[in-house]
């Protein structure tokens, strides 16, 4: 409604890969952006050339090294870092956050902490509160309690050539709905609110295994048919793992579930479809992730997720048979076959 | 924390001389204006709640319809004589607005009249000589029975040997508490399990050497004319949980929060009823604490100079061997979960007879009670330290200010208040169990109820809960090696400060299994456990047994034996 209202304070953003300089970009329509990066040579660059990843950045948005100005400057912030860096930036950013910070996350990963010197292969179960949503990590490493997060289908690129999108703002607090949707929101931007937080994280978080199962079916070239069996019966499993993990169904229905959904299981722009893609083609796993400059947060999820389902017994055919592909040397095609012999099971049953 | 299980307490001096400058006796001064204030914000809240057209008149006629029902169906010896007269009018003037329009003013006149009506009932009355004639009475009275009955010597009525003091343990951060008190108003959460928890934390308050604090108590206690007549001048203020209109409920509320910002220390329990299961509470009622967090939002407000009083929070569990009310409270529970449309509320302190009656069995026979004092905490539940700073998991202070600002300034939020509230009674309920005392009675309870459990997993509960007690026994010797592996679980938790531990508890196992048997619910006319002369342990009421077995609910304990 009055999203046309710049807000007085500027904005947060802490990394500075494509999706941070993208909604970055998105929120200097509204308001000024400190832009935190990590390397100084980043924020070098982006001030001198205003231009990052292939991003032209909107003239709002001012690079910065210092979290502590960023923090003290800003009161609400987006992190939007891997989640395999999330708590160690949120260590670094604690001593200047206080409670009247606002932290509306980007990231859609999970970190997981496991006793000393023990890895994801070595233990026998995963419980649920060793694995933490970074909305978890927040409230693990601040005092900050206004925590939202965002989701839904918003692909970096598309972003950054102003098309037409929408994303979900989710969080306990209304308040913090309402500041998100009056940051965000612009004429080819629409903002939906959600008070499941936990569920639309892990939307975001579970779609992006069912993703790279995606690009590995266009990488053996299977078409639509198997695509509509893929995403729906993708749905299912992540719904299944979503409510044991606490979220509810509701949140996988809208836009930051079936929506991001659909996009990541159809776009070649998705890091993690071109993982799917390229393992589909013959390439090994560890050639894949060093020829990216970014990280595919689906590969960590996978082998979360996979533990945790075997610690709950949840059943998750497409989700055994990408950990399969990726770790354990099986082929695409062999995964694909063993998929198709999975005994007859109900349609739907989640609801 | 430290343990007192034996010795004796220390005895604290007050940390107010004098009662004139406590906060209650402040606030019975200016009761009459206290009382306006209250109705005044009530009804503002209450008409900015019901702006649009019919919104009041169906809120009035809600309360209407819910009033006239309960003074038809559940009348109360304490309720006023006019209580028809009041509401018929009440009525009849509604009947008059119907055809009219424009009728908003004479609503929120009669709105006005109802909340005025409902502060006035509520309002407490402090009164200085008789809070300091029920010590007295109280000290003096129940240190001679003790004396009596444990000294068995003639003129052991005139001996001052036992006390009060060797009664109750009193565990924790008391020091703590008391520091607070004088720097800021403390708001006291009990777990909640008997009738005499009340008079038991009043005492408590009193040895602390803490001022008054004031309380809701349940109207129906004032149906007890030698408990109406104390309680009317201990500052409590008066609940009827019959009363469930949002009128009466946001009238409640206002009170209770007014009462706090002039910095009235105030105790509630926070679980709403006595726990008919037996368990600690899991979850609390939002309405108290949700004015609390009223309160310090308010008092941030007006004090923009940062010299506004804090509110801490103040969690409280009390540890009993025996509950009087245990074998109605979990019939009760049993049939409202087996959900039986109807069941009846019976309060065993019907008559001050049975009251003074339970009293004396109580002070006079060997049944001690603990209550261990939590840390205190702010409204978000993060521990303060000695000087009232919230201090945060890493230890950095906190300003608890900044949780209310919103852009710079402190906002109301009700929404976000809603949450804050909901993240307290999660901390709050977590404490509890931290700070809970196992008491060797507890422990038999849990060991036997678990045993036999085990044996008829198939049945459900109220099938295993049917079985002829006859047919339910456990030899000496396994209950032993059983009772010491639960107890080796809770000493872990206690290691890992996830429980707290009655000292009795670590002695010779023959020793803590004997206690625990004569302790568990000793006064009861069945007793839920005891050991036969050939050894073996027998129960005479499974249900009562249940109720003392679920004191140990939420730590996990099926699991981890």
């Amino acid at each position: 409604m009055n999203w046309k209202k710049k807000s007085k304070k500027p904005v947060g953003v802490i990394g500075a890969g494509s999706f941070g300089s993208a909604i970055a970009n998105i929120l200097a329509k509204n308001s000024e952006v400190l832009l935190f990066a990590r390397d100084s040579v980043v924020v070098k660059k982006i001030a001198e050339t205003k231009r990052h990843r292939g991003h032209t950045l909107h003239k709002n948005i001012t690079p910065t090294g210092d979290l502590s100005h960023l923090a003290n400057t800003c009161d609400i912030i987006f992190p939007i870092v891997p989640s395999s860096s999330f708590r160690d930036m949120m260590q670094l950013l604690s001593p200047y956050l206080h409670p009247y910070h606002i932290l509306i996350h980007g990231t859609k990963g999970l970190d997981i902490s496991l006793p000393e010197g023990e890895t994801l292969s070595s233990i026998d179960r995963l419980e649920r509160d060793q694995i933490k949503t970074m909305s978890e990590v927040i409230m693990d490493e601040s005092v900050v309690l206004r925590i939202g997060c965002l989701a839904g289908p918003n692909l970096a690129k598309e972003m950054s050539e102003n098309q037409l999108a929408a994303t979900v703002v989710a969080s306990h607090f209304k308040e913090v709905i309402r500041e998100g949707g009056n940051l965000l929101r612009n004429e080819m931007f629409q903002v939906y609110g959600n008070e499941d937080l936990i569920g639309i994280e892990l939307a975001g978080v579970l779609k992006n295994v069912i993703a790279i199962a995606s690009g590995a079916i266009s990488g053996l070239g299977f078409g639509q048919n198997a695509k509509g069996l893929l995403v729906s019966r993708g749905m299912v499993e992540m719904i299944h793992l979503g409510q044991a993990m606490g979220g509810n169904v509701q949140a996988f229905l809208g836009l930051a579930g079936i929506g991001d959904l659909v996009t990541t299981c159809n776009s070649t722009l998705s890091r993690n479809y071109t993982v799917g893609h390229r393992l589909a083609k013959g390439e090994k796993v560890a050639e894949i992730i060093n020829s990216m400059d970014e990280v595919a947060e689906g590969v960590n999820t996978v082998q979360i997720a996979k533990k945790f389902a075997d610690t709950y017994k949840v059943r998750v055919p497409i989700t055994d048979a990408i950990h399969q592909v990726l770790f354990e040397d099986l082929t695409v095609d062999e995964a694909l076959q063993q998929l198709m012999k999975f005994p007859y099971s109900v349609d739907i049953d989640f609801l | 924390m430290k343990s007192q299980d034996s010795g004796r307490q220390k005895s604290y001096k007050p940390i107010l001389e004098g009662t004139k400058d406590w906060p209650v006796v402040q606030l019975s001064k200016n009761r009459k204006q206290f009382v306006e204030t209250v109705i005044e914000e009530t009804f503002d809240k209450i008409c900015k709640d019901n702006v649009r057209r019919n919104n009041l008149r169906e809120e009035l006629e809600t309360t209407l319809y819910l009033e006239k029902l309960r003074i038809k169906k559940n009348p109360w010896l304490v309720d006023p004589p006019d209580d028809y007269s009041f509401w018929n009018t009440v009525r009849q003037e509604l009947v008059e607005l119907v055809s009219k329009s424009g009728s908003r003013e004479k609503e929120e006149e009669i709105l006005k009249r109802i909340i005025s009506r409902y502060a006035n009932e509520i309002a407490g009355n402090f009164k200085k000589s008789r809070y300091k004639l029920a010590r007295e009475i109280i000290k003096f009275g129940f240190s001679k029975l003790l004396n009596a009955t444990r000294v068995k010597r003639f003129n052991a009525l005139f001996s001052n040997e036992y006390s009060l003091n060797d009664k109750i343990q009193i565990t924790g951060k008391a020091k703590q508490l008391r520091k607070l008190a004088r720097i800021g108003t403390v708001v006291m959460v009990p777990t909640h399990f008997s009738n005499l928890d009340s008079i038991l934390i009043g005492w408590i308050i009193h040895v602390l050497g803490l001022p008054a604090f004031i309380y809701g108590a349940g109207l129906n206690l004032f149906n007890i004319k030698i408990l109406a007549y104390f309680m009317n001048s201990l500052g409590a203020y008066k609940v009827d949980r019959r009363k469930k209109n949002p009128i009466y409920l946001e009238t409640l509320k206002t009170y209770s929060s007014a009462a706090m910002q002039e910095g009235a220390h105030t105790l509630f329990f926070p679980g709403g009823t006595r726990s008919r299961s037996g368990k600690i509470e899991t979850s609390l009622k939002m309405g108290l604490l949700g004015s609390a967090m009223e309160a310090q939002r308010t008092i941030f407000m007006n004090h923009p100079n940062h010299d506004g009083k804090k509110l801490f929070i103040v969690p409280v569990t009390i540890n009993y061997n025996f509950v009087l009310e245990a074998p109605t409270l979990i019939k009760e529970y049993l049939s409202i979960k087996g959900q039986e449309r109807y069941y009846v509320e019976n309060d065993e302190y019907s008559t001050s007879y049975k009251m003074l009656k339970f009293l004396l069995k109580f002070f006079t026979k060997g049944s001690d009670i603990s209550v261990s004092i939590g840390r205190a905490m702010d409204l978000l539940g993060n521990y303060v330290d000695p000087k009232g700073n919230s201090i945060d998991a890493k230890g950095r202070v906190i300003d608890t200010r900044d949780y209310f600002m919103s852009d710079g300034k402190i906002t109301v939020d009700l929404q976000r208040e809603k949450e804050y509230t909901r993240r307290l009674s999660d901390i709050i309920v977590k404490e509890y169990r931290k700070i809970n005392r196992v008491f060797a009675s507890h422990l038999v309870a849990f060991t036997a109820f678990n045993i036999w459990r085990k044996e008829y997993l198939k049945l459900d509960l109220y099938d295993f809960l049917r079985l002829p007690e006859e047919e339910l026994m456990i030899s000496y010797d396994t209950f032993k090696s059983e009772f010491e592996k639960v107890r080796k679980v809770i000493f872990k938790l206690n290691k890992k400060k996830q429980v707290n531990v009655a000292l009795h508890l670590k002695g010779e196992l023959d020793d803590v299994i004997k206690t625990g048997l004569e302790n568990v619910g000793m006064y009861h006319s069945k007793r839920p456990l005891l050991l036969t002369k050939d050894k073996l342990i027998i129960t005479q009421d499974l249900n009562t047994l249940y109720y003392y077995h679920n004191r140990m609910a939420g730590y996990e304990l099926e699991k981890k034996v």
